[in-house]
């Protein structure tokens, strides 16, 4: 690792203003960034730990909305999102006992890795991120690969899940990384069905409308039976081909559904 | 460099890290405590498993500057005060859990979070929880055979495969 600075403020204020210094970067529970540092993919000049903000650490609920703090550890989502089962099931899903004691939820999105769990359940969700600036739909936060909405100096500080009538989340685990070779999240919401892809495109985490369509107005795995999922844009490597990951897609979708 | 106290396995400690200092180097380097090892230096083989506030993590992944305060558990502490091995670890000595012995130290931290949170684990829950443990050597029939001995369960009927 390169050499710099470390700064942990205790409020999102002094966050706020830590992070505008000159090549500053956030760092949540750190379970990518600090391989990227170690790999030298990355040169900060310091890095502005979110972990000891206790604004920001903890899951509460408000009516029919879930709250998650941004620098939640999934383990503590895990245990404690109980009122939206599928949200702490994928929680407790993420890596392995270890790195769900560190890694964060803010961290998670922020980074937007085309293959983590959580956008899957921000964008099924339609869930709102919060960020010490201003309030993003899910809808508008994902724009591909590792990319954000999130401006420079930018911390989520929370992120609010309306509770979906029904939901599940299916992940096809690679089993060497543990992240999804490919998942899907399913949610019912009061809108209509919202169905969330992670791990297959190329342009991260998307929605797939055609099923989204087929199950609001049915929502059974038989609704989708019809549907196809191009393989154009999907993801390929040595784990499995874009075919292998558009029938997933499918596949997925299903078992989402007839468990939710 | 940054300031930093913990308590490491009972006892308060401080020094000074850099930024860039991981939790594992604070550890073996700074206060010597070599039982915590340094396995791929990714966060995915587990070795350097440590207890931080009671909860496993990965001591490799994580900055000793953004611990302060924290209280550390390492394999050093996991034995009884008179100095003789700890039930977990005396389970791997009983049950051969352990090979070239690498991996043992976080396969231990590990296993002694899992008691912690589930006293009476199932095989396949022993399994399912250690999947962030590699064993270079893969004991892992001794390793989860010794674990569910520690938890007072009776193993003699689990069959070597």
């Amino acid at each position: 690792m390169y050499a710099f600075d470390f700064e942990r403020p205790k409020t999102i204020a002094e966050a706020v203003k830590a992070l505008g210094r000159e090549d500053a970067q956030a760092l949540g529970g750190g379970q990518t960034l600090i391989p990227t540092l170690k790999q030298r993919l990355a040169s900060p000049s310091v890095l502005v730990s979110l972990n000891g903000i206790k604004e920001m650490i903890g899951v509460r609920k408000e009516g029919d909305t879930l709250i998650i703090g941004g620098a939640t550890p999934h383990a503590v989502v895990a245990k404690e999102a109980g009122a939206y089962p599928a949200l702490a099931a994928l929680a407790g899903a993420i890596g392995d006992p270890a790195v769900r004691n560190r890694g964060t939820i803010g961290g998670s999105v922020a980074n937007d890795d085309p293959a983590a769990d959580y956008p899957a359940a921000v964008l099924a969700s339609g869930a709102t991120v919060v960020t010490n600036a201003r309030q993003i739909a899910a809808d508008d936060f994902f724009q591909g690969l590792f990319t954000t909405a999130l401006e420079a100096g930018e911390i989520i500080t929370e992120i609010r899940f309306p509770i979906p009538g029904k939901a599940n989340y299916q992940k096809f685990q690679q089993p060497a990384s543990r992240f999804a070779l490919t998942g899907v999240f399913v949610a019912k919401t009061a809108g209509g069905v919202r169905v969330a892809v992670t791990g297959a495109s190329e342009d991260g985490v998307f929605r797939w409308t055609d099923a989204e369509q087929a199950l609001s107005s049915n929502f059974a795995a038989g609704a989708i039976a019809g549907l196809k999922v191009s393989d154009d844009g999907m993801i390929g490597d040595l784990h499995g081909t874009p075919a292998y990951r558009a029938h997933l897609v499918k596949v997925l979708t299903g078992r989402a559904v007839s468990a939710a | 460099m940054t300031k930093v106290t913990m308590t490491v396995n009972g006892k308060a400690v401080s020094g000074e890290v850099e930024g860039r200092t991981l939790l594992v180097s604070f550890l073996r380097e700074g206060l010597g405590l070599t039982g915590t090892h340094v396995g791929c230096d990714t966060s995915q083989c587990g070795a350097c498993v440590v207890h931080v506030n009671g909860q496993p993590a990965k001591s490799c992944t994580a900055f000793a500057a953004d611990l302060d305060g924290a209280s550390i558990t390492t394999i050093e502490g996991m034995a009884n005060a008179d100095g003789s091995l700890g039930t977990i670890q005396q389970a791997f000595q009983d049950h051969h859990g352990l090979q070239c012995g690498f991996c043992t130290p976080g396969m231990v931290m590990s296993s002694a979070a899992l008691l912690a949170e589930n006293p009476k684990p199932t095989e396949m829950e022993v399994r399912h929880y250690l999947e962030g443990n590699i064993c270079r050597c893969t004991g892992y029939h001794n390793i989860v055979k010794a674990v569910l001995a520690a938890s007072g369960q009776d193993v003699s009927k689990i069959a070597a495969e």
